[in-house]
């Protein structure tokens, strides 16, 4: 149906982990989104907990501002853990 | 010229002309019985099954087809299980695919053409509704077999009637058309209902076994949530209709031979076929 709204899916595969996208449903309201989550996503039991989300409630980076956004982390390797290396008489880390 | 043999009337015939009327309980009650089962299910799935490639969206179409899986699943056990009952060698295929249409023991109500979505939807919701409550007891069954499929199918329906009576909803408190169509809907397949809860010999008597269940026992929690749902979707309760019945003894409307016919070609014509 092109008049509905489409709505975001987010899965929770097993407990413990989190919600993942998986993709996107059209329905006409929040509970209906739910349903057809449940039938287009979870069939092969991929899920034990479904989030949906509005789509046109997501704020999303601008493709053009990408540089700005995420070159500068490009060379800050040092904010990765595994940079430092930790003595080895450094216990309990 | 030779005349024709004399008519074998069965001995508890009224000759009343009470063709409908219920025999009492013939041959295996609990093959009988595993038919309304499964021939439910069985039935009511294909019927679902008909709307793939078809349905108003993408994701309904799936919504569709997932019901008529869990109720194709349901009719596999249930009839596969009324063949090892019956003892001839026959499974929920050959009872599926090679019985004829005065031998199935659905109601009225599965057999019925699917309509627009929204007719479809009213039938989902007056049976999903009543399945789910039957199977709930059923889960309790004296038959350990029974039990357990109406345990695990318990869960599919509590999904079938819930998803149904949110289109009723809807539908009902939609758009001018949406309502409409949802009204008229409700008022084809009202008439329907009343064999759901149709206690004949056989079914007093599984009930007695504590195999089945007391079908009337159940008929007020229904009536309340089918009317909770009607006046959700802010509609009028459609008015009561002479009930039609005989779906149990074989009398069918003339929908469910068609069905058959579709359902039934490729197994007859390819007794072989394997896919």
């Amino acid at each position: 149906m092109t008049d509905w709204p489409l709505w975001e899916v987010f899965v929770r595969s097993k407990g413990g982990l989190s919600h993942r996208h998986v993709g996107s449903v059209h329905a006409p309201d929040a509970g209906i989104a739910l349903r057809h989550a449940r039938d287009t996503y979870t069939r092969r039991m991929e899920g034990v907990s479904l989030w949906v989300v509005p789509s046109a409630q997501i704020t999303a980076s601008d493709p053009s501002d990408d540089a700005a956004m995420f070159d500068p982390a490009a060379d800050k390797v040092y904010r990765h853990p595994t940079f430092y290396t930790v003595p080895d008489d450094v216990k309990h880390i | 010229m030779a005349s024709l043999p004399p008519i074998d009337l069965p001995s508890n015939a009224t000759g009343a002309g009470a063709f409908d009327a219920p025999a009492g309980v013939e041959g295996n009650p609990l093959f009988e019985y595993l038919l309304r089962l499964g021939d439910d299910s069985l039935v009511l799935g294909q019927r679902l099954s008909e709307w793939c490639g078809h349905a108003p969206s993408v994701e309904v179409d799936l919504s569709l087809a997932n019901m008529a899986l869990d109720l194709i699943g349901q009719a596999t056990l249930f009839l596969d299980y009324a063949g090892e009952v019956e003892g001839k060698g026959r499974d929920g295929d050959s009872l599926a695919f090679h019985r004829d249409v005065l031998d199935f023991r659905c109601c009225w109500l599965v057999e019925q053409p699917n309509g627009d979505f929204a007719r479809t939807m009213a039938r989902q919701c007056l049976f999903s509704t009543w399945q789910h409550l039957l199977f709930g007891r059923l889960a309790g069954s004296a038959d350990e077999r029974i039990a357990a499929i109406a345990a695990k199918a318990v869960k599919e329906v509590a999904y079938h009637r819930e998803l149904a009576s949110e289109w009723v909803i809807r539908l009902g408190d939609g758009t001018e058309e949406s309502r409409r169509r949802m009204a008229d809907g409700l008022d084809w397949t009202w008439r329907f209902v009343a064999e759901l809860f149709e206690m004949d010999p056989l079914a007093g008597f599984m009930a007695e076994k504590g195999i089945g269940t007391d079908l009337a026992a159940f008929r007020a929690d229904y009536d309340a949530a089918v009317r909770a749902v009607i006046e959700q979707a802010t509609l009028p309760p459609p008015p009561d209709q002479r009930p039609i019945l005989g779906g149990r003894r074989g009398h069918h409307s003339e929908h469910l031979g068609h069905l058959l016919a579709t359902m039934q070609f490729l197994p007859r014509t390819y007794p072989d076929a394997r896919w």
